[in-house]
């Protein structure tokens, strides 16, 4: 089976790149020919201006590698684990045991180091594996669902971390079936389906392919909805949608649009419960690109 | 770092991993301490009385078999580990650091030669008490040890490349032992060849398995050897070669299951 069919990604130092789709779309593997471990059969790829083909023991010592599973050694501690990475990738002597010793401290697993990790947490593992992925403090970082898995205060907690990261001018390909996730941590997205990128852009370029923003406005009752409609004639971009007491506005330009559309309502005397102006989001860009939800593809990851 | 020093140090870093397995689980070490002596103890006391061999007692007969076959079951370990690593995504995280292509398995087999020579100082301590005797200089002891130690380093990369296509542990494991158990079975470990039908015996006399117990009877109880020695050295280099050569090709292209 051919898991990728022409995929076209890059991003600049020190930026998060969103590799975006469901399960079976192909992010794994394009992880993994970017990080050395399966040739591509056609193609090419630089990553750290380096040949993934070509230069790949030199691409090995400038790349961590955090994966879908904590690859992390159960019978070992925690600092046993880093230690064990730092040595593989031949830092100088002493090097991996302060290296382990500080990425414990900052990962908020130093009193947890000197533990066995099948002790561990889903969470610290995933945190152990991310620190071992830095252990060299590779210029690139490649995470694949990093946060698959995780309950929600250790996926917040991930993510600050691998701001930080980037803050420090690491970059870092990001495969996610998250859409949240790859909204606050990605400056770039590539929308993947079937081994394609079918969309590419800023999270904001990606949600003005689907169209702007919209007024909802909550009404007190659905019996206004005719009037409430009529008294919005001026702001609305397209007519509005009425979704039970809820009335959507396409908007053309968010600048002002709440003010007005509460005089008018006000005008007409039309109650309202409640207005705002709300985005698309990542999951209608992905319904509206693919024809199906971001989350509901239940195939095995390829 | 040169590429040999570079492969010496990793191989030593994930040798150093896997002995801290035992450490940590302990319970391991059963398989290589007291499985080995209830081998020993079954075969000498529950069978060994219905079974004739000529020139020896069963009990010095069966001690060179039972090492042979305990050195070939050695690396299982190694086996269940690597699916282990690989089905955790280890193998993976092995496969994209700067390391040498073939640390993970020769740190696996190398730990194996540490538990094996821990197998045999059992097995020969039991095999003593219940009234193994050697019949050999010293040397030829120490030459026998050391030829068993080169047996099971070899069947450690038979078994590294089981660990490598099989699609979990428990299918390792049970590879494994359909794979090994008939060849250790239908040799010269457990009884004389000569009493199996003509197939059977033929296949026994051919086996590598003969060719070493052969060897460690001559070299620990004074057979004539003839060219078993030999023989057995060169098995052991040849099936080490072939399987290194085909566990860390395979190694090159593993994929998680």
């Amino acid at each position: 089976m051919q898991a990728l069919r022409g995929v076209d990604l890059s991003a600049p130092a020190g930026t998060v790149l969103g590799l975006l789709g469901p399960n079976g779309a192909g992010k794994t593997t394009a992880v993994r020919i970017l990080t050395t471990l399966l040739p591509a059969d056609g193609g090419s790829a630089r990553v750290a201006g380096l040949d993934v083909a070509f230069e790949a023991p030199q691409l090995r010592r400038r790349i961590g590698l955090a994966g879908q599973y904590a690859a992390v050694d159960e019978n070992l501690t925690g600092f046993e684990n880093l230690q064990m990475v730092g040595r593989l990738y031949h830092l100088p002597k002493g090097e991996p045991r302060a290296r382990a010793t500080e990425l414990l401290e900052r990962f908020d697993l130093a009193e947890a180091g000197g533990r066995l990790v099948r002790t561990y947490s889903g969470g610290m593992r995933r945190r152990l594996d991310l620190a071992a992925a830095l252990v060299a403090k590779p210029p690139v970082l490649f995470l694949d669902e990093p946060t698959t898995g995780l309950d929600p205060r250790s996926r917040i907690g991930l993510w600050e971390t691998i701001e930080g990261r980037v803050a420090e001018g690491t970059t870092v390909l990001l495969t996610t079936q998250y859409l949240d996730e790859a909204d606050r941590l990605a400056d770039r997205i590539s929308v993947i389906d079937h081994g394609m990128v079918i969309a590419a852009g800023s999270s904001d370029e990606l949600k003005d392919q689907v169209g702007g923003e919209s007024l909802e406005v909550t009404l007190e009752s659905a019996d206004e909805a005719a009037a409430a409609a009529a008294a919005l004639d001026g702001v609305a971009a397209q007519p509005p949608e009425l979704d039970g007491i809820v009335l959507r506005v396409p908007v053309a330009e968010r600048k002002g649009k709440i003010a007005a559309a509460v005089q008018r309502l006000n005008e007409a005397g039309v109650g309202i419960d409640d207005i705002s102006m709300r985005r698309p989001t990542l999951d209608d860009v992905f319904l509206k690109l693919t024809g199906h939800a971001a989350e509901e593809d239940g195939e095995e990851e390829g | 770092m040169s590429g040999l020093r570079m492969a010496a140090s990793d191989t030593l870093v994930l040798s150093k991993r896997n002995f801290m397995r035992i450490v940590r689980a302990p319970d391991l070490l059963l398989a290589f301490t007291v499985q080995p002596i209830m081998f020993v103890l079954l075969f000498a006391y529950v069978f060994g009385g219905a079974i004739p061999t000529p020139g020896h007692s069963y009990i010095d007969f069966l001690i060179p078999g039972i090492l042979v076959q305990t050195m070939a079951f050695g690396g299982f370990v190694t086996a269940m580990g690597i699916a282990e690593d690989l089905r955790k995504g280890l193998i993976d995280r092995f496969r994209s650091l700067p390391m040498a292509r073939s640390a993970v398995l020769a740190g696996r087999t190398l730990s194996d030669v540490a538990t094996n020579g821990v197998s045999i100082t059992v097995m020969l301590v039991v095999g003593v008490i219940i009234g193994f005797g050697f019949e050999a200089p010293f040397l030829h002891i120490v030459a026998g040890i050391l030829l068993l130690l080169l047996f099971g380093y070899a069947f450690s990369w038979v078994f590294a490349f089981i660990g490598l296509t099989s699609s979990s542990p428990e299918a390792a494991q049970s590879l494994g032992f359909i794979l090994i158990f008939p060849l250790t079975f239908v040799s010269s470990a457990f009884v004389p060849p000569q009493t199996m039908p003509a197939a059977l015996q033929w296949f026994a006399e051919v086996n590598p398995f003969s060719v070493v117990v052969n060897a460690i009877r001559a070299l620990f109880i004074g057979d004539p050897a003839g060219n078993a020695v030999w023989g057995a050295a060169l098995w052991s280099i040849g099936i080490a070669a072939v399987f290194s050569f085909l566990a860390v090709s395979r190694y090159k292209r593993a994929v998680v299951r």
